[in-house]
């Protein structure tokens, strides 16, 4: 059966039993313990808020706890829309976060300005951080928000951690 | 048509100096002219008849085909008497230079600042002007000008700070 | 951190005192500390730069406009319909009464009358509102202090309310259900139903919120005495709604100049004595049984009737017309893309939001388009007068100051 094959990948570079499992091992600990940064701008901030209150508790996927210092957490959860005052901020923050780190973008005017197409708004917070998950919605409801970071889960579960993913892996990758 | 009672009162005191008394919807307005602004808003505030110890907004209007491009609009209230009164002026563009009211009414200080930073209209003996909405060393210009484009002039999509970030 | 600009101040002990000639003298310098954009108490992106000397403040400055959106630039570009939206997401908490304001102020340039039952509802949905926003105010004043608890189950009560929105007008937060001329559409009696459950449920959750705080002996420690300001100073800086009513002055705008149904509902005003934050905290729980007594009232007094006004060249048709009538797609067509002909000339037009006084200065030329649309926010002001109220106080006070004066970001920075 050739459970064990160390160190060999198929062409469509499937893990093998040991790397993979411990893949799988590392990337559930990743998802289950997203910590999430206090990084409310604008309106949506609000329904992060009602994300993590009791009726829609977000602790149970365990993206419960929110810090305060972007050393401590993993995810930042662009809640708001991006002024290009506040965008150097933003960028500080995101470097000062430690890898793997994980961005989602909440809401229309992080996902791209919204109805503010305006002097100082930049159009959608991607133009200067790379954003992984996009919620939309103005303000997404908190349910949307819990889909997002579900998504995200599914997302981390699919990544590789001990190798690289083969290029030719990566075109074909749903995720 | 009579008056309105403050208008008269305002129109007995100041001969010279006041350019137009108009009320409309029941809001009362004095236009003023510039040298006049300090001491028409003196007497409304020091007058016991006129008691207007509360500043609503400060604000400025932008109109280009005039002479006198820029108008600013102070609105103030009387929480003693109930009675509200807006004050307005005129400054041109070459010379658009107001007297800044902040010594009567402390409130004045942040929403001078607004119309600076907004119409570039410049307040004397205001105890800090600079920018308050947009960052100190915002170059394209003032926004809410009628010449200046909603879309800004390209602030919006250039991140020169992205080219410090380490690869 | 420390700072090029700092100040030293060498202190010598008294000469009188015994042990001048032995004692060294002591330095201490002042620091600047950066409150940056990104905190857990700054109720939104606002920046203070404090001077501190020690512990005690010497002088904050505010920096705002981490949230300008250019919402005044943006009222100039599209009719007086369009911008209903943008007014929502001014004061985000409660976004209804931004609507609501606005609403008054247009309606005021065009002299439009409202028909009364649409009058009482906006008044009863204004309340509620006014329910969710101090609500939210006394969780995050609580979990700036520390009292975790008090936001949990002041959010458990405005999921409630947040579910009669839903079922209202489809959305949670930034609704837009106010109209020129009157409302989107007529309470259903499922909604009137819960409302009236609501008002029976809720006083009891008021003092179940009082209990946690009126005699916490924390509490009043770190609120009884904090943030003094004088009700002279309130007045010359501006300063308007439970903030001002906290320093002992009562201007509350639905008793100074009554609108829309206050004139009918029998209801008092908070009024504070010492100008501190206790003071504001009790007037704004006090606001929530005054606010459901209010709305009491006006599902008791309300008749039924048209609930938008009779201006077709200005108001909306009924959207279930739009759909099946052809001149009344023309008509919302029409008023949305080229607005209606306000007449020439200027208001200003001032409603008491939960905040404090919400102002409209609207100049037209005639056309679709506002000339110049002014918003006079609340806290705007209010954060003009957070230096003088912050002096002297210690730097943990200054998160407890946030929370008094209830800024919120959307609103301030426009």
């Amino acid at each position: 059966m050739g459970l064990i094959q160390l160190g060999r990948h198929d062409k469509d570079g499937a893990p093998d039993v040991i790397t993979g499992s411990l893949e799988k091992a590392v990337n559930w600990a990743r998802k289950g313990s997203l910590w999430p940064m206090t990084f409310g701008l604008a309106c949506c901030a609000i329904e992060m808020m009602a994300a993590v209150s009791s009726r829609y508790d977000m602790d149970r996927f365990g993206a419960g706890v929110f810090r305060g210092s972007p050393r401590q957490s993993d995810l930042m959860i662009v809640a708001g829309t991006v002024c290009r005052r506040m965008a150097p901020v933003i960028r500080k923050i995101y470097d000062q976060m430690p890898e793997p780190k994980y961005v989602i973008a909440m809401g229309s005017c992080a996902t791209s300005g919204n109805i503010y197409d305006s002097y100082p708004v930049v159009q959608g917070v991607d133009r200067f951080i790379p954003v992984d998950i996009y919620v939309p919605g103005c303000p997404p409801t908190p349910e949307a928000l819990l889909d997002g970071i579900l998504k995200l889960q599914e997302r981390i579960m699919l990544k590789r951690v001990f190798v690289t993913q083969p290029e030719q892996v990566k075109a074909n990758l749903k995720v | 048509m009579s008056m309105h009672p403050l208008l008269q009162r305002i129109q007995q005191t100041f001969s010279v100096g006041i350019t137009g008394l108009t009320e409309w919807r029941g809001d009362v307005a004095v236009t003023v002219s510039r040298d006049k602004l300090h001491e028409v808003a003196q007497f409304l505030h020091d007058d016991p008849g006129m008691d207007f110890d509360y500043i609503v907004h400060v604000s400025s209007v932008d109109w280009p085909d005039d002479e006198e491009r820029f108008e600013v609009v102070w609105e103030f209230y009387s929480i003693r008497k109930r009675q509200r009164i807006r004050l307005k002026t005129r400054v041109p563009e070459s010379d658009c230079v107001v007297d800044s009211l902040t010594d009567l009414w402390k409130g004045a200080d942040f929403m001078e600042r607004e119309v600076f930073d907004m119409m570039g209209i410049r307040f004397r003996n205001h105890p800090d002007l600079r920018r308050i909405l947009m960052p100190d060393d915002y170059t394209e210009g003032y926004p809410l000008r009628k010449d200046f484009p909603l879309r800004g002039k390209g602030w919006r999509d250039t991140f020169e700070f992205l080219d410090e970030v380490p690869k | 951190m420390a700072f090029e600009d700092q100040r030293t101040t060498v202190y010598k002990i008294h000469p009188e005192h015994p042990e001048s000639e032995t004692l060294p003298t002591l330095r201490t310098e002042e620091l600047l500390l950066n409150m940056g954009p990104q905190h857990p108490s700054t109720h939104g992106v606002l920046k203070v730069i404090l001077e501190l000397e020690g512990e005690r403040l010497v002088k904050s400055t505010p920096v705002m406009g981490y949230l300008h959106r250019g919402v005044e630039k943006l009222a100039e570009d599209g009719t007086y319909h369009q911008f209903i939206p943008h007014t929502d997401r001014l004061d985000y908490v409660c976004a209804m009464y931004n609507n609501f304001a606005y609403c008054r102020a247009v309606e005021k340039l065009l002299n439009l009358q409202v028909p009364e039952r649409a009058e009482y509802l906006r008044t009863i949905v204004a309340e509620v509102q006014r329910i969710i926003g101090h609500q939210f105010w006394l969780s995050a004043q609580a979990l700036d202090i520390g009292a975790m608890t008090v936001f949990f189950y002041c959010f458990r009560d405005r999921e409630i309310l947040l579910d009669w929105f839903d079922e209202l007008c489809g959305a949670r937060l930034t609704t837009s259900w106010y109209r020129i001329g009157g409302i989107e559409r007529d309470l259903t009696p499922s909604l009137i139903d819960k409302l009236k459950q609501f008002l029976d449920y809720f006083p009891p959750k008021i003092d179940e919120y009082q209990v946690f705080l009126e005699k916490n002996r924390i509490w009043l420690g770190r609120t009884k005495g904090v943030a003094v300001i004088s009700a002279e100073d309130a007045v010359n800086f501006g300063l308007s709604g439970p903030v001002l009513r906290g320093s002992g002055v009562d201007y509350d705008l639905r008793k100074y100049e009554p609108y829309s149904a206050y004139p009918k509902c029998e209801f008092s005003v908070p009024v504070g004595k010492n100008g501190d934050t206790y003071d504001r905290y009790w007037i704004r729980v006090m606001e929530l049984y005054e606010s459901v007594k209010i709305i009491r009232q006006c599902l008791e007094q309300m008749q039924d009737g048209p609930i938008m006004a009779d201006a077709p060249s200005v108001t909306l048709p009924p959207k279930e017309r739009v759909f099946t009538n052809l001149e009344s797609m023309i008509q919302q067509f029409k008023l949305f893309s080229q607005g209606f002909d306000a007449p020439p000339g200027e208001i200003y037009c001032g409603t008491e939001a939960h905040k404090g006084e919400l102002g409209f200065y609207i100049v037209s030329t005639g056309g679709g388009k506002p000339y110049r649309l002014k918003i006079r926010a609340p806290s705007f002001i209010h954060m003009g007068a957070f230096d003088h109220m912050a002096r002297g106080y210690m730097i943990s006070d200054a998160c407890t100051i946030f929370g008094t004066y209830d800024v919120v970001m959307g609103e301030c920075d426009r």
